[in-house]
Formats: C-alpha cells, structure tokens, sequence
C-alpha cells in the first residue's frame, strides 16, 4: 500500500466525501436530491478503489452505478406519488426495527473487520499493471459457478421484466 | 517535424520545468499534466464552436440555402458572436425550479466529454493520459452523462423538461447495451481495452473491415446516445421543445449546446479508434502528420452525422425502444458469437 503523502490526503478526502454524501443520503427529505448524493458516494468509492490502483473496478463502479442511480431516480419520480417533492424521503417511527437492523450491521462489520488478517493484506505484492486478464482468467475458472449464477439471475430478471410490461394487446390476440 | 509536434511541445515543458531544478517531480509532471488538460479543454471548446457553424453550414447547403454569412469572412465568427450574445443574456431561473441542481446540471454537463478526450490518442503518442482500461474508463465516463441530462431535466420543474429527462434515461440506458456489446468485438480481436494497443492492432487492416456489423451499430447506438436525430426524441423541437433545456437561457443554454457537439466529437473519436484505425495513415500516406489523419476521420464521421440528421425524419419512442432491444441488441449478440467463432477458426487456419 502506497503511503505518500498524496494517497493519505486523497484517502482522507474521498473517505469524508463517502461519509458526507452517504448521510446525506439519509438526511435529505427530497428523494431526488438523496438519490443524487448516493451518485455521489459512489463516484467517492470508485476514487477510493483507484487509490487501491483496483482501476477496472473503479471502472465497473462508476458504470454500473451511475447507470444505476438515473433508473432509481426515476423510478423514485414515478412511484413516488406526492405533490410537494420535499416531502419523498421522510422519517418513520420504526426505531425499534432500524436500531436492530443497524445494530447488526455494525456487529458484523465489527465481526468481519476483526476476522481480516489486515497485516497480510497490507504486506501483499504490489498490484500488478493488468487487472482486467487476471480478473477475466478467475470469473471464468475459479468463480465460474457464481458467475454464471450471476448470469442466470439477470436472466430471470429480465424474463421477468418482459412478462410485467407485456402488452395487453398481445394477450388479447393470444385468445384468439 | 510536425508529426511530433505536440509530443514535442510536452516534452519541451518537461524538460523545461526539470531545468528550473527546485521543483520535485510529481509537482512538474502534474504541472504537464494540467497543461495538456487544459489544451484538451480548449481544444474541445474550440471544436464545439466549429461545430456549430458546420452544422449550420451543412444545414444550409442541404437545403440550398447560403447559411450564416454576415460575420466574418463566409459567417465563420457567427458562433463565437452567438456565444457572446448567449454570455450576456441574463440567467433565469424558473421560480420553482430546485436551484442548486438547476445550476449544477450545465456546469457537470462538460464533465464527460473533457474527462473521455483526456485518455484518447489524438495522435501518435498523443494520449493525455494512457489508461490500460481505456474502453471501459470511456464507457464508464460517457454513461454519466445520463445523468447530468437528468438533473438539468428534473430540476426544471417543467413537464416538458421532465419529459425530456424520462427519454434521456430511456433511451440512453437502451442504447448504452447495444453501443458497449458493439465493442465487444473488437475488444475480442484485439484482446486489449487499452486504446493505443487498439490502435497499434489496426495497423494494416482497419477493424472496420473485419467488424463491419460492429461499426455500424456502434455508429447508430452513437448517434442516439448524442441524441442526434433521427434519435433526438430527447430533444424533440417540435414536440417537446427542447427537453431538459427548455428553462435554460443564455449561458445555461449554450452549455448543454456545446456539450451536445462535444458529444458528438466524443463518439467520432472514439469510432475512428475503435474502428477506422485511429491515427493509422491510409495506403502509406505517412507524410501527413497522424493527428491530421485522426481529425480528418473524425470530421468524416461528424459529417455524416450531420448528414444523417438534414435526411431522415424522427423515429417514434416506440420504434426507437423497438429498433433498440429488438433489433440492435440481438444484432450485437449474434456479432460477439460470430466473431468467436471466427476467431478459433482462424487461429485452427493458423493465420
């Protein structure tokens, strides 16, 4: 891990940005403008995965993700059915349920963070100049399994899009 | 001599910045670095004015017309005086427009273009920065634009607006499959995503020959992504006045404008790269400098562009999401199989 002053200062940077944007995600009463901070966080995290030299990733994060955030904004717009659009992304009063919920995520975060072998992890190689073939080489040998899982997923996803927002016309003639 | 000419200038400025002798390394190459950024920010704002009075003038003689004439020698100072115009005007902001992403939207919306042409090589060693993950950083970059659209669209507070940035989201989203699964192909031949190892691979057959299907959809699947017609339905003058631009005036306005051509030069470029052999010289004629050859391959492909838009008449959204899914997506599929099975049947030849 490089430890420049350059990459402590840009980790810094993006980790507040991260922070900053993802409780405002929270915070924000309009859905639109939530939406938009988690745009935010995301292009944060693709800097951070830069910063770790994980360049494809970065990649991956800013293409999904942006992407990602365009169809949840107008879904958010189109589902969400009120007339004054500060009033989309307000608080409930589910405390029990959401301090439980958050309660477990900080637990296995903890968990998970203390079960890291964090000295090997920082003591590993330098990352090598081409990441796309390794990553190419292990989701089709190694992963294969999870990946075609992945795959298989998205099909049914999309079968299942195509079943939703089949034409009532077309049903109509299929009596016939 | 003028092959290197850029190249030159850059290393000019190294080795002028390393002479001044007190300065660390890292401050003199990001010194360089800035430098070609913002030569790449002129470089596109400069083009983006071009482009204007090129449309205009191709428009013009499409319809037997003379086009802008009065400015300058042959109208040619008829863009940088709309721009002036367009700086002076007053910025209004609608009163129940959402101020701060209304604003945002035309200053991000130039983010993409100048984040993508940063990585292109314009010429021989002519990369601003050499990404090894180029295509996929151009695609990454190039879908936030979707994005900025949006804002400008849904911040309006308009229904035109927010009508145009619900197509923008439509049909950028569609079209993003078939333009990145177009790639594919030639990511398969060349097996790099890396653009100068792309472009050094189309040395002597140009991927255009060997991807025909690919080019063409990626060229399609390029116009509809810059929202040119007869894929402009984002835009749609006559039906949604403008879109997502319709509360924009002066400065705001010319942003998005310029953005659009900017885009549009993004696409060009990166069809000649991906496609007609980047900064290759055709049939030997290496005496012309290679950033001449990448601009006269762009330029051919903005003016087909163009060309496209004074000829053909707007598609229905129904047609254009038809045309998308059904027509462009499968066509690409079946390319990215045939190219496999192509390729092993080479590689059996022992070509």
């Amino acid at each position: 891990m490089e430890t420049s002053i350059y990459a402590v200062v840009a980790f810094y940077g993006l980790a507040a940005t991260i922070l900053g944007a993802a409780t405002m995600v929270v915070f924000m009463r309009n859905i639109v403008h939530s939406v938009l901070f988690l745009a935010i966080t995301f292009i944060a995290m693709a800097g951070l995965f830069l910063s770790l030299d994980a360049d494809f990733i970065a990649a991956v994060q800013v293409l999904v993700y942006a992407g990602a955030v365009c169809i949840m904004i107008v879904l958010g717009i189109m589902v969400i059915q009120r007339t004054d659009m500060n009033e989309t992304n307000l608080f409930n009063k589910q405390i029990m349920a959401g301090a439980g919920l958050t309660a477990l995520t900080v637990a296995f975060g903890a968990i998970f963070a203390g079960r890291t072998a964090w000295v090997e992890l920082v003591a590993a190689d330098a990352v090598p100049a081409n990441t796309v073939d390794a990553i190419g080489a292990l989701l089709l040998s190694k992963y294969v399994i999870p990946f075609e899982v992945a795959a298989l997923l998205l099909l049914v996803a999309l079968v299942g899009a195509i079943v939703l927002a089949r034409d009532e016309e077309v049903q109509a003639n299929a009596d016939n | 001599m003028l092959e290197n000419l850029f190249v030159g200038t850059a290393d000019w400025l190294r080795s002028l910045l390393g002479g001044i002798g007190f300065l660390p390394t890292e401050i003199a190459e990001s010194i360089v670095l800035l430098v070609k950024l913002v030569a790449v920010l002129v470089f596109i704002l400069v083009n983006a004015l071009w482009l204007v009075y090129m449309e205009r003038k191709v428009a013009a003689f499409m319809q037997a017309r003379i086009g802008p004439n009065r400015v300058g020698p042959w109208g040619l100072l008829q863009t940088t005086c709309d721009i002036g115009k367009l700086i002076s005007k007053e910025i209004i902001i609608p009163k129940k427009a959402d101020k701060v992403v209304f604003l945002l939207a035309p200053v991000l919306i130039f983010l993409p273009p100048l984040m993508v042409f940063a990585v292109l090589p314009l010429g021989k060693n002519m990369a601003a920065l050499d990404l090894n993950i180029g295509v996929f950083y151009l695609l990454a970059i190039a879908s936030l634009s979707t994005l900025f659209f949006f804002m400008g669209g849904w911040a309006s507070n308009s229904k035109y607006s927010l009508l145009g940035a619900m197509r923008t989201v439509a049909q950028m989203v569609s079209y993003e499959l078939p333009l990145v699964l177009s790639l594919l192909g030639v990511i398969m031949i060349v097996g790099s995503l890396n653009l100068s190892d792309i472009i050094a691979a189309q040395e002597h057959t140009w991927l255009i020959f060997t991807q025909p299907i690919a080019f063409l959809i990626f060229f399609i699947a390029a116009v509809a992504e810059t929202n040119r017609c007869p894929f402009d339905l984002v835009e749609g003058e006559s039906e949604i006045i403008n879109g997502p631009y319709t509360e924009y005036g002066g400065m705001g306005f010319a942003m998005f404008f310029l953005a659009e051509y900017a885009n549009i030069m993004v696409v060009c470029a990166m069809a000649t790269i991906m496609f007609l052999g980047g900064w290759h010289a055709p049939f030997g004629l290496t005496f012309i400098p290679s950033w001449v050859w990448f601009f006269i391959k762009m330029y051919v492909l903005i003016f087909i562009v163009m060309q496209f838009r004074w000829t053909y008449p707007r598609i229905r959204i129904d047609q254009l999401m038809g045309f998308g899914w059904k027509v462009l997506v499968p066509l690409s599929l079946a390319n990215i199989f045939v190219t496999g099975i192509g390729m092993y049947i080479y590689r059996a030849i022992g070509w």
